[in-house]
């Protein structure tokens, strides 16, 4: 069971990374929208029939 | 193709395809989706429709979940109105340059129903050469666009928005929404760190209570309850600091609050905990603290989301005075101009279709004025030389020129605004009572614990402290405290849902109180649009000839009246040679012959004594009548059914309108509500809403124009209809978002669903309380069972509260 006492510690910084990758997440505005998404993903984007630019004009997602 | 069908069938025929929305007898839009046609309501959805199709994202109507909102037709004006966003002097602090030709803005949608309306924007605008990016935000209907100046202007793309049935306004993210931002960014950071914490912390906690009951090492338990300290401090310390800062300034102001035993509670465990941490004593409390403090965040969480929510909502609609005027200068040409630039002095040209920029007077021209929004009267009043103009009033006939007399604060628009703040700072006292009321809870509750504590103390000394912390912690209003909220969020989120917006927390508890209903006519009840009621031929032509020809001449007309007597015609016949002029009609020749509609002379009698209705005369080319048009204002199509569930609900109806006397009686016997009061302004509408209050009435008034804003707000909830006026949803607890007005009465049923469930979830936690409070003093519960209990009581409340969520997502 001493194995605990290393394992504990290690859970508690696995923790701190967590928490630190939540912060850089909302910080990063991925909080921003919690809806759509979920529905964007389902919507046909390759629809032949969609007009289309070109490639290089596609817009940019950030 | 079978979603496909479920989907397209969702709309029920005899319902426009586009907007959901009754189709009118006798009309005949339509438009080809999926290969079959479909039935359209008006002109603005088939022109939608076809535009949907024609761009090959017909999809739309596939995807979809909820119709879509009634397409306005833009009248040549308002789309002119949009390129005005091309200039420089306009996008100033609305644009951003992004380097180079790229440019951004911040774009307010308006009409995103569901996420099909999403894909819908981001395919279309998207796909406009010299569109960089376009992405719209779901959950705040805000886009952000991105376009290359030199390929496409900002005007271009608010046109093929508005092509699509959708309206955008530039706007510049102000600093509210910078702070709202904020504050979001800082509560998930500490509902985060709460959550992670006490996840933790409970997986520690439940390898000590095995331990209790197993057997553990000693050595073990102690380096756990260590490290379960390690993660709490910060925990609380971080995620608890709103409610002990919020403790503390109660404190030091003398008061109670809700948030001091939640504080007390929080602080003596953690204190506690540390100290048999640090004696190796086997009492810890760490769990139930993060745990505890984890699930007030997310109480609050939720509820500042619906605020916020709420807040962008109101924000948007304060828009009522246009952005631009068109200024002449002493020579006579003409600039366009911010309207905060203006001056008093300054002539202004003001085109038909256009909102009159500042209060003045006219100068040159006639023509009618819609100031439905300011005087609740609902026909367009006629406005020649030397007559006064209102800001914020629309112009419908023919271009006016004016002299500005009074700009910013000196409008009646904003004197409207500052007697509806007034009114507003009137209802805080309520809510400081219900705090009041918890801080005797609160001071009850602490007064107990200090006398069992003394007792104990007295008498067993070793077993005091333990028997306080429990008490603290079984009768903490922790299901007290969810009950309310946790059932008020519930209910707003799945109205919200249904199109019935709450911007206040206590709009659902009146709601559910409500005795009366009080109705405004103009925009509330009426859509604020004239509608043909009958036509009366006087030289033996039929109806509906007559109509075709008066259709004919007022084709292209944005006056209200040519726009009812389009959409009452089939259209069939065409009019050449029109010309309108202000005060006489419009003139043309139709089938060879010259004739022209207009008003009736001021001695010319109508064929029925209904002096509720607007008049309108064809004549031949003698100017002899050929027919009388009667039109009134249109009826909600689902008023009558929505007065008659209310009042299947237990409520009076009520009917207080600006408007003429005669025109009200008419529209309350139509719709079947007894009391009903019109021609009165504001201060009268106020002083029935008082009368009524006194009498011990609580009052629901649902309401539009701005002149009632007051009114709304002293009511004691407010309805504000979507489609209306703007400012007046800015100060209304509710908003309704959906056409149908039926949403309102699920409103009212939801309400009081909400307010049984309070009570449920209230009763709940006393019986709670009452029952563990005597064992736990009689020190037969430990702290751990009073957690465990209190944990339960509260998963109970928020379970029960969830159900309300459940109710209305079947559709």
């Amino acid at each position: 069971m001493e194995i605990l006492y290393l394992l504990i510690p290690m859970a508690i910084v696995i923790m701190g990374i967590a928490v630190w990758a939540f912060v850089w997440s909302v910080k990063t505005g991925q909080f921003d929208d919690l809806e759509g998404p979920a529905h964007r993903i389902l919507m046909d984007d390759d629809d032949p029939r969609i007009p289309r630019q070109d490639a290089s004009l596609k817009p940019r997602e950030r | 193709m079978g979603q496909a069908a479920e989907t397209l069938a969702s709309v029920p025929a005899g319902d426009c395809f586009h907007c959901g929305l009754p189709v009118p007898a006798g009309t005949h839009f339509s438009a080809l989706v999926d290969g079959a046609p479909r039935a359209l309501c008006c002109h603005g959805c088939e022109a939608v429709a076809q535009a949907i199709v024609a761009a090959g994202l017909g999809d739309y109507y596939r995807h979809r979940t909820t119709p879509s909102r009634r397409a306005e037709e833009l009248v040549p004006e308002q789309l002119r109105s949009l390129e005005l966003y091309d200039r420089a002097e306009l996008q100033r602090g609305l644009v951003r340059d992004a380097g180079g030709v790229v440019r951004e803005a911040s774009l307010i949608l308006e009409g995103i129903t569901c996420a099909a309306c999403v894909w819908l924007n981001e395919r279309h605008v998207g796909a406009l050469p010299g569109v960089l990016g376009f992405r719209v935000n779901y959950s705040t209907h805000r886009a952000q666009l991105r376009w290359d100046d030199a390929r496409i202007g900002l005007g271009e793309v608010l046109k093929a928005i508005a092509a699509i049935g959708y309206t955008a306004h530039p706007f510049d993210p102000g600093r509210q929404e910078a702070l709202q931002k904020q504050e979001r960014a800082r509560a998930l950071r500490r509902l985060a760190v709460a959550g992670l914490g006490a996840m933790q912390v409970m997986m520690l906690a439940f390898s000590l209570y095995a331990g209790d009951w197993y057997g553990m090492d000693e050595g073990l338990r102690h380096f756990f309850r260590w490290v379960s300290l390690s993660i709490t401090v910060p925990v609380i310390a971080y995620s608890g600091w709103p409610f002990i800062a919020s403790a503390w300034r109660d404190a030091r102001l003398g008061r109670l609050g809700m948030d001091m035993p939640i504080t007390l509670a929080i602080v003596i465990a953690t204190v506690a905990s540390g100290w048999h941490t640090w004696r190796g004593e086997h009492e810890v409390y760490y769990d139930s603290v993060t745990m505890f403090v984890f699930l007030l965040l997310a109480g609050r969480f939720l509820e500042m989301n619906a605020r916020h929510r709420a807040a962008q909502v109101s924000e948007e609609l304060v828009r009522m005075l246009p952005a631009t005027a068109t200024r002449l200068d002493a020579a006579g040409c003409e600039s366009v101009v911010a309207v905060a630039e203006l001056a008093p002095g300054d002539r202004v040209r003001v085109r038909p279709g256009e909102a009159v920029p500042a209060d003045g007077t006219v100068l040159e021209g006639a023509s009618s004025v819609d100031e439905s929004l300011l005087s609740g009267e609902s026909l367009p009043r006629a406005k020649a030389r030397g007559d006064a103009l209102v800001g914020g009033s629309v112009n419908v006939e023919s271009p006016l020129l004016m002299r500005v007399e009074r700009v910013g604060a000196e409008t009646t628009l904003s004197a409207i605004v500052r007697l509806l703040d007034r009114a507003q700072s009137e209802k805080p006292r309520i809510a400081t009572l219900a705090d009041r009321i918890a801080g005797g809870f609160v001071a009850a509750q602490l007064a107990i614990a200090a006398a069992v504590g003394a007792w104990w103390w007295l008498n067993e000394p070793e077993r005091a402290f333990a028997i306080v912390l429990a008490i603290l912690v079984v009768t903490c209003p922790c299901a007290l405290g969810l009950a309310t909220p946790a059932a008020i969020t519930a209910a707003t989120g799945s109205l919200t849902r249904a199109g019935l917006l709450s911007t206040r927390g206590h709009a659902l508890e009146r709601l559910a109180r409500a005795t009366h209903v009080v109705f405004d006519k103009t925009g509330t009840l009426s859509h604020g649009r004239l509608r043909l009621v009958e036509v009366w031929p006087v030289a033996g032509l039929g109806r509906d000839d007559c109509l075709e020809l008066a259709a004919a001449l007022e084709r292209g007309s944005e006056h209200p009246v040519g726009r009812a007597l389009l959409d009452a015609a089939q259209g069939r016949l065409a009019a050449f040679d029109v010309r309108n002029t202000p005060g006489v009609g419009i003139v043309g020749v139709v089938g060879g012959r010259r004739l022209r509609v207009g008003k009736p002379a001021p001695d010319e009698a109508s064929p029925a004594s209904d002096d509720t209705a607007l008049w309108v005369v064809l004549r031949d080319e003698r100017d002899a009548p050929l027919a009388w048009f009667q039109l009134a204002d249109q009826l909600r199509a689902d008023a009558r059914a929505t007065v008659a569930a209310l009042e299947a609900l237990g409520l009076e109806v009520w009917l207080l309108s600006g408007d003429r006397p005669q025109a009200v009686a008419r529209v309350a016997a139509e719709l079947g509500i007894r009391h009903a009061a019109g021609g009165l302004l504001p201060e009268g509408k106020l002083e029935r809403l008082r009368a009524l209050q006194a009498g011990g009435a609580v009052v629901a008034m649902v309401g539009d124009g701005v002149n009632d804003a007051p009114v709304l707000a002293a009511a004691s909830v407010s309805v504000a209809m979507g489609s209306g006026t703007q400012l007046a949803q800015a100060s209304a607890d509710m908003v309704l978002l959906a056409p149908q007005m039926g949403t309102l009465v699920q409103g009212v049923r939801t309400a009081r669903k909400t307010l049984a469930i309070i009570r449920e979830n209230l009763g709940w936690s006393l019986l709670y309380n009452l029952l563990a409070l005597p064992l736990t003093v009689a020190g037969w519960v430990t702290p751990w069972m009073s957690a465990i209990g209190m944990s339960l009581s509260s998963l109970l409340v928020v379970g029960n509260a969830l159900r309300l969520r459940g109710g209305s997502r079947r559709r």
